[in-house]
């Protein structure tokens, strides 16, 4: 067990890392957050209130997190567009065998080609961490935005 | 009076109409005065429009709040089963009755504002301090609840799905979606239960109308998303066509696996589109679904004019409700189908091939902002026009998907509603 002082540091420290992955637009990497056979999801928070299991990205393995980035890289078509996360510090809800359960509010702005800035999407992670050797690896990440409404299209991972 | 003010506020087009199928003026995507004449003509005219599931409202006092355009509408099931649908606008000074996306074991609905009440037909039952307090106040003696009320919807159901009509004038619904339409509609939702596994909005910046070009658009497809083509979803040279119906509003496109022939990649490399690049997905089971249906269809993309689409992509099944919001903001509503006799298997296959679709849907990401790019691109030209030429002149059904066609069929009805 350790001290919720030195298990919130190393949320902490992930979701740094993590965040600032994605908004520096090294995606490639951003797969390696996560451990092999994981599951990440956008959802919204009505359909988690109606308990809706559809969101509007799914994925159990890491692989299809890196197709997610290769159809990005390669096949998909938008306009250039950036991402900043600002994240609220992770609540511990749960230290288990090996791991914990955490929540952690974030806000998300989009930046688009022409300069444009807009608030994105609100919401939070809901994240169980596999932590080894001081690392936190994301064995799975729940992203229930706030809002159920998504402009335009979502096309960078949250 | 709306009615009356946007009637005569556009009897005719604001601009020439060319005499063709062919050419769309750009003003249509543009103008605030034939948005409101739509509102008038399209979405309160004689057309049927989605409302929502049965499956949403099964039981008595079961209520989903939606939109017909701009028009907010209650959808309620009564005591008898029966399904009602009208304005959600408050007969006395016009709030709105129902605050509420949806709700269950409702007797009745109260404005808030003054307390007038409706049941689940939308009639008016109830109006507060009717007969005045202490004898003083109150409503004239002559005064009739029946003689006032929300406007009613006509409704009409098929295969689980409601549609509703202010319009008195809006053919049956089986008579307005003819029998190929329908058939098509039965392939997807007959005598089975569909469950809604997710649901969301996305926002487009755009002209309703671009997005229902979209839809109806078999020969950008190939072109624009990759993602499909690649993994052989939807090759042009894969059997399929395009049903139009007579109206020309409604469409079918749909591909089958053609055991016969092999795909040629010949065509594609010629023409020196994107679509033919050696990606490779790292987790192919996202694409290993099931044949559900039996007839080797594996894409049906339906629409019912004007804002109505039923999508099967592989086992990803989806009602895509179009509703404008102003001249350049449309929302999509996406409401995600299960059936109650999915095996947990089959619900995985369903929650994988989600992905394709959606404002993150690697095949509809780009369908979400390719109308944005026509709305800024035509920002300076009202008065030039688009070429929808492809495939010939006519809204005719056709075996090769290289067509315009059903984005023809849409400008007909369109223009037969709105007398351009």
């Amino acid at each position: 067990m350790k001290d919720l002082q030195s298990l919130t540091f190393i949320i902490a420290r992930a979701q740094a890392d993590y965040a600032r992955c994605i908004d520096d637009d090294r995606l490639e990497q951003w797969p390696d957050f996560f451990v092999e056979d994981c599951l990440y999801k956008i959802t919204t928070a009505d359909s988690k209130r109606d308990g809706l299991e559809a969101g509007l990205v799914f994925a159990n393995t890491r692989a299809m997190l890196r197709d997610r980035i290769s159809a990005l890289r390669e096949a998909n078509i938008y306009e250039k567009q950036a991402y900043r996360h600002v994240l609220g510090m992770p609540c511990v809800l749960e230290e288990n065998a090996g791991g914990a359960r955490s929540e952690t509010a974030f806000l998300v702005v989009r930046i688009m080609r022409d300069g444009k800035s807009d608030l994105f999407t609100t919401g939070r992670y809901l994240d169980h961490y596999e932590i080894r050797n001081e690392q936190a690896l994301l064995k799975e990440r729940i992203v229930v935005c706030d809002s159920s409404r998504i402009d335009t299209l979502l096309a960078i991972p949250l | 009076m709306t009615d009356a003010i946007n009637e005569s506020a556009a009897t005719s087009a604001p601009g020439p109409w060319p005499d063709t199928l062919t050419r769309v003026p750009f003003w249509a995507f543009q103008r605030e005065d034939v948005y409101a004449a739509e509102q008038a003509r399209v979405f309160r005219g004689a057309a049927w429009h989605y409302l929502c599931l049965e499956a949403d409202i099964p039981e008595p006092g079961d209520y989903r709040t939606t939109f017909l355009g701009d028009a907010p509408v209650i959808v309620a099931r009564d005591s008898d089963g029966s399904i009602n649908a009208f304005e959600n606008r408050c007969a006395h000074r016009g709030a709105l009755i129902c605050l509420d996306d949806k709700g269950k074991a409702k007797k009745d609905f109260t404005c808030v504002y003054h307390a007038w009440t409706y049941n689940l037909k939308g009639d008016l039952t109830g109006v507060a301090f009717q007969k005045g307090v202490k004898g003083k106040g109150g409503m004239a003696p002559d005064f009739r609840l029946s003689d006032h009320g929300p406007r009613k919807l006509r409704v009409s159901r098929l295969h689980g799905l409601v549609f509703g009509t202010f319009s008195d004038e809006t053919p049956e619904l089986e008579v307005y979606l003819g029998e190929e339409i329908t058939s098509r509609i039965a392939r997807v939702l007959k005598d089975r239960k569909p469950v809604v596994i997710g649901r969301y909005t996305q926002a487009l910046p755009n002209n309703w109308k671009l997005y229902v070009e979209n839809v109806k658009d078999s020969y950008h497809a190939s072109i624009l998303h990759l993602f499909f083509t690649t993994f052989e979803l939807n090759r042009l040279s894969q059997k399929g066509a395009i049903i139009v119906d007579e109206s020309g509003g409604h469409h079918v496109s749909y591909s089958a696996i053609d055991r016969k022939a092999q795909t040629s990649n010949t065509d594609y490399a010629q023409q020196n589109i994107r679509s033919d690049s050696q990606y490779k997905l790292a987790d192919p089971t996202m694409l290993q679904g099931f044949d559900e249906f039996g007839d080797d269809v594996t894409l049906q993309i339906l629409t019912v004019f004007p804002t109505f689409v039923l999508q099967q992509i592989q086992n990803a099944i989806a009602i895509r409700q179009v509703i404008p919001r102003s001249p350049s903001e449309t929302d999509l509503n996406w409401i995600i189908l299960g059936y109650e006799n999915d095996t947990p298997e089959q619900r995985l296959v369903r929650l994988k091939q989600a992905n394709l679709v959606g404002p993150a849907g690697f095949i509809s990401m780009e369908d979400g902002c390719v109308g944005g790019f026509v709305q800024r691109g035509i920002a300076g030209a009202h008065d030039k026009q688009s070429v929808v030429q492809m495939g010939g002149e006519t809204a005719q059904s056709s075996e090769s998907r290289v067509t315009e066609a059903s984005i023809r069929g849409f400008w007909k009805a369109w223009r037969g509603l709105m007398g351009y």
